[in-house]
């Protein structure tokens, strides 16, 4: 059964406790939060996602998006949800008040948005990319833009896509064939075809303003040709009622794997109009200037999946009775125990959970760089906030969501059989993760990025933004006695994470090859050594709370043993990872393509 | 019009409540707490009345520990204007609620108060009533559906077998059932707003009440266990079973 509480008390022990977001104070946006607002921000969206998403998961899977001459109807309920959502102001959440948001920090978003992942992906969808299409008009748009379609955006009326993918190119977008025509009144006329456009068509809003990739006449080929415009389905005036409907169609639908309720078009343009956003030829670049936040925003779909696929499986654990328990029957009275007794349950559970909280950590100290790198009045500060999101970025995408895809495999295990059978929800989890580790960029692609552009730029600078801190945590902890036991293996992987960069940085200079090959299980090896760290820290936060008179002593031995777990069984990863690095590409060169 | 509202801060619906060992109450450390469901249709109802300009005041009365104040400030962000917080950690019972609601409503002088019918905690269903006596006003419990006609209330009463309409003379006491209302999501801008609206804090001793327990609990206990049932292997038998066993045919 489909199960979820929002996890709001470790929600408040880590940005009050482990990352005291009291400090943050200085920033403007952190001066309309304190502890109590935030817990009211957190309940209200609790009571939101879990009464009103939660219950349309399961139908919206089932009865999916239905395409009718060019219209995409939504499943039931999700139009009067929608509505919920966007009266409640959470569609603009994060968004500047000069534009009608709320004005809160991305530390904020990033948690409703686990929120809403876990309770319901595919909806989440449709505000998701909206979010991507405001923060692009928002960054490299020209004022009429602004003042024109991100009012629209922060109350809900229109929505926002991303319109990059075409038949023949995904990955490598230098390859792209739709074209921008200039026109004499400043306009362009877009004509191609685009596949997998999320939201591309929907009944929830009234508008839907589409950030398409396209190639001017006169452009250089390749990545350094490509354009980005507005096209809106509907054009409107500068006041933004709606006049005409756009030479824009979605022509069909995916049918697919998972997110069904999410719609996934085919668009054609046929000489559509369109808005030049941001420079000429520099599309690629403005799409890069959002890409940190919305790569985020998948690495959270993952741990949004996560949570809520550990939380059915955990209950249904402490109900199911099989066998008994190796020592002595807990249930004598009962024909048998509940699985959860079982160390082999215990260990996917305990897998599962000590991903969950780490990465839950990962994405707040994330987010609190956004806002950081985005407000704070120190430009040094904002320096090192922006190369620590460059760093970060490829591996919480990357990360966060190919473990998640493992993870909700293993709480599909956890129900047996049931598992397989779709009433109890835990397949339909594997099938809506499994899109995380391929849009906005495969996984693959992310570890490209780690080893090509990020361990590189600037001769490792970029490194410097995690392993300085990494470094002198471990160093002011090492000879403290009550944690050694963490702080041990923590300092032994992250020796494996130097060693693995700084083999890659030697032969990947001489053979691009071995970078690129090494590439998936350096990233993954980066994953792992990070939530070691978060573990770390979060160890040492409960460790002094368990001195503190009134503190919640179950909860804070819980999260240190959680972390000695972690250090125990997931951490040694990284010894297995670091053999593979260095046993280098040779053998992934040899065979011959033509042999496969 | 003025309106009052009481609301209290209880265990949460979802949470599985557990016994404390010592049977001497219900296990209250970390345990999620929440806005008795009931008063938070008695909040909406307020909020209904002011968005049709019935109403030109929602005041939100609480009684009970330091964190009540969240509780009020749940109403304050569903829309109610200021709260009154009544501290106290003690054990408080339902009638010293009234007679503490009495001496507050003598002071803001409402036409109207909203309560919920009952409490999930106690499930006590006496306060209103009792506030009702203690004013001698006119009182419409369990109500399904409230309109205000010039000076009158129309109030519609879930009652055995069917639905009551009275109509009362306000100043008036209403409980709230189920069924008047579904309460809103309180709004993001308007959570932001509560943060800024007051709450004036006072103790049961500020008005002279006792609040001192009447009954006293002696014990709480789990209900008994369900026993495990038994696989009966034909219809006959099961028939036997019902006759001469449960001695229910
Ligand atoms: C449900 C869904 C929703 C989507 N939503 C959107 C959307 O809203 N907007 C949008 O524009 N697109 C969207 N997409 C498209 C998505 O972003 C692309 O499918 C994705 O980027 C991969 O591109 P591709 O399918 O062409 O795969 P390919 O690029 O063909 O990749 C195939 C495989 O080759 C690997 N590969 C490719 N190039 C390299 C390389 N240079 N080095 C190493 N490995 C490489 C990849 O990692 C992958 O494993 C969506 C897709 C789906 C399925």
């Amino acid at each position: 059964m489909q199960k979820y509480e929002a996890p709001i008390k470790d929600i408040e022990y880590l940005i009050n406790s482990v990352f005291k977001i009291n400090n943050y104070s200085n920033l403007d946006r952190f001066k309309k939060i304190n502890p109590e607002i935030t817990t009211m921000i957190l309940e209200e969206a609790s009571k939101f996602t879990q009464n009103v998403l939660l219950p349309l998961n399961q139908s919206g899977d089932s009865e999916g998006c239905k395409f009718e001459e060019g219209d995409v109807k939504t499943p039931d309920g999700f139009k009067e949800a929608y509505n919920t959502f966007i009266k409640g102001g959470w569609s603009s959440l994060t968004f500047d008040e000069e534009f009608g948001g709320q004005g809160l920090p991305t530390i904020i978003g990033v948690i409703v948005s686990e929120m809403i992942v876990s309770t319901n992906m595919a909806f989440g969808m449709y505000p998701g990319l909206t979010q991507g299409a405001y923060k692009a008009i928002e960054k490299i748009g020209n004022s009429e833009q602004k003042k024109l379609y991100l009012p629209k955006f922060s109350d809900g009326k229109w929505t926002g896509t991303m319109n990059l993918t075409e038949a023949h190119c995904g990955t490598d977008l230098g390859l792209i064939k739709t074209k921008a025509e200039p026109c004499p009144d400043g306009s362009y006329l877009i004509t191609g075809s685009k596949i997998f456009i999320s939201a591309g068509e929907h009944d929830l809003s009234e508008n839907i303003v589409h950030l398409v990739l396209a190639r001017l006449p006169d452009a250089p080929t390749g990545i350094k040709g490509i354009s980005l415009f507005i096209v809106p389905k509907f054009l409107s005036n500068d006041n933004g009622e709606l006049t005409d409907k756009n030479n824009v169609k979605c022509l069909s639908i995916e049918n697919k794997m998972g997110i069904k309720a999410s719609s996934t078009c085919e668009m054609k343009y046929e000489s559509a109009t369109g808005y030049l956003l941001g420079e000429k030829n520099k599309g690629m670049k403005a799409m890069f200037i959002m890409m940190n936040e919305a790569r985020l925003g998948v690495g959270i779909q993952g741990l949004g999946m996560s949570e809520v696929a550990y939380q059915s499986a955990a209950e249904y654990t402490k109900d199911r009775l099989q066998g008994r328990s190796l020592n002595s029957p807990v249930n004598p009275e009962l024909p048998a125990d509940p699985i959860i007794v079982h160390p082999d349950v215990r260990r996917m559970l305990l897998s599962v959970k000590s991903f969950n909280e780490s990465a839950r950590a990962l994405s707040i100290w994330i987010a609190l760089n956004i806002d950081i790198a985005e407000h704070h009045p120190d430009s040094d500060t904002k320096k090192n906030a922006s190369e620590f999101l460059a760093l970060m970025t490829p591996i919480a995408k990357a990360f966060l969501t190919d473990t998640s895809f493992e993870n909700v495999n293993l709480a599909l295990q956890c129900y047996g059989g049931h598992g397989y059978i779709r009433d109890h929800g835990m397949e339909q989890f594997v099938r809506d993760t499994r899109i995380t580790q391929l849009y906005e960029g495969t996984s693959g692609i992310q570890a490209l990025d780690l080893v090509g552009r990020k361990l590189p730029q600037d001769m490792g600078r970029l490194l410097r933004q995690f392993f300085h801190p990494v470094d002198k945590f471990i160093k002011e902890n090492i000879s403290d006695k009550d944690i050694s036991d963490i702080i041990m293996p923590l300092a032994k992987s992250f020796a494996r994470l130097q060693q693995a960069s700084a083999w890659v940085a030697e032969n990947g200079m001489s053979n691009p090859n071995e970078a690129a090959g090494a590439s998936s299980d350096y990233l993954k090896l980066f994953g792992i050594v990070t939530l070691g760290y978060m573990w770390a820290m979060m160890a040492k936060t409960s460790l002094s709370k368990l001195n503190e008179k009134d503190s919640d002593k179950q909860f804070h031995q819980d999260k240190i043993n959680l972390s000695k777990f972690y250090m125990n069984k997931i951490l040694p990863e990284t010894s297995s990872l670091l053999s593979k690095i260095t046993a280098g590409s040779k053998t992934l060169m040899s065979i011959e393509s033509s042999n496969f | 019009m003025k309106v009052l509202v009481a609301v209290k801060r209880v265990v949460d619906y979802n949470v599985k409540v557990r016994v404390k060992s010592d049977n001497t109450g219900i296990e209250l450390t970390n345990v999620k707490m929440s806005m008795n469901p009931f008063d938070e249709i008695a909040v909406e109802e307020a909020i209904r009345l002011k968005e049709a300009n019935k109403v030109s005041e929602i005041i939100i009365v609480s009684i009970g520990p330091k964190q009540s104040q969240e509780t009020i400030r749940t109403a304050l962000a569903m829309g109610a204007d200021r709260g009154i917080l009544i501290e106290t950690e003690s054990e408080i019972q339902p009638l010293s609620v009234a007679k503490l609601l009495k001496e507050v409503c003598d002071q803001e002088k409402p036409e109207l108060v909203i309560l919920g019918k009952q409490a999930i905690d106690d499930d006590a269903n006496q306060t209103g009533q009792m506030l009702s006596a203690l004013l001698n006003w006119s009182q419409g419990t369990f109500a399904s559906k409230l309109e205000i006609e010039e000076d009158k209330l129309l109030v519609t009463r879930e009652i055995d077998g069917g639905l009551e309409t009275l109509k009362l003379t306000m100043p008036s006491i209403i409980t709230t059932d189920l069924r008047l209302n579904e309460p809103r999501y309180a709004s993001l801008p308007n959570i932001m707003k509560a943060k800024k609206k007051p709450i004036e804090e006072k103790k049961p001793e500020d008005f002279g009440i006792d609040i001192s327990p009447r009954l006293t609990t002696l014990k709480v206990i789990e209900p008994p266990k369900r026993e495990a049932g038994v696989m009966l292997e034909s219809i006959p038998q099961l028939v036997d079973k019902l006759k001469n066993e449960a001695k229910v045919i």
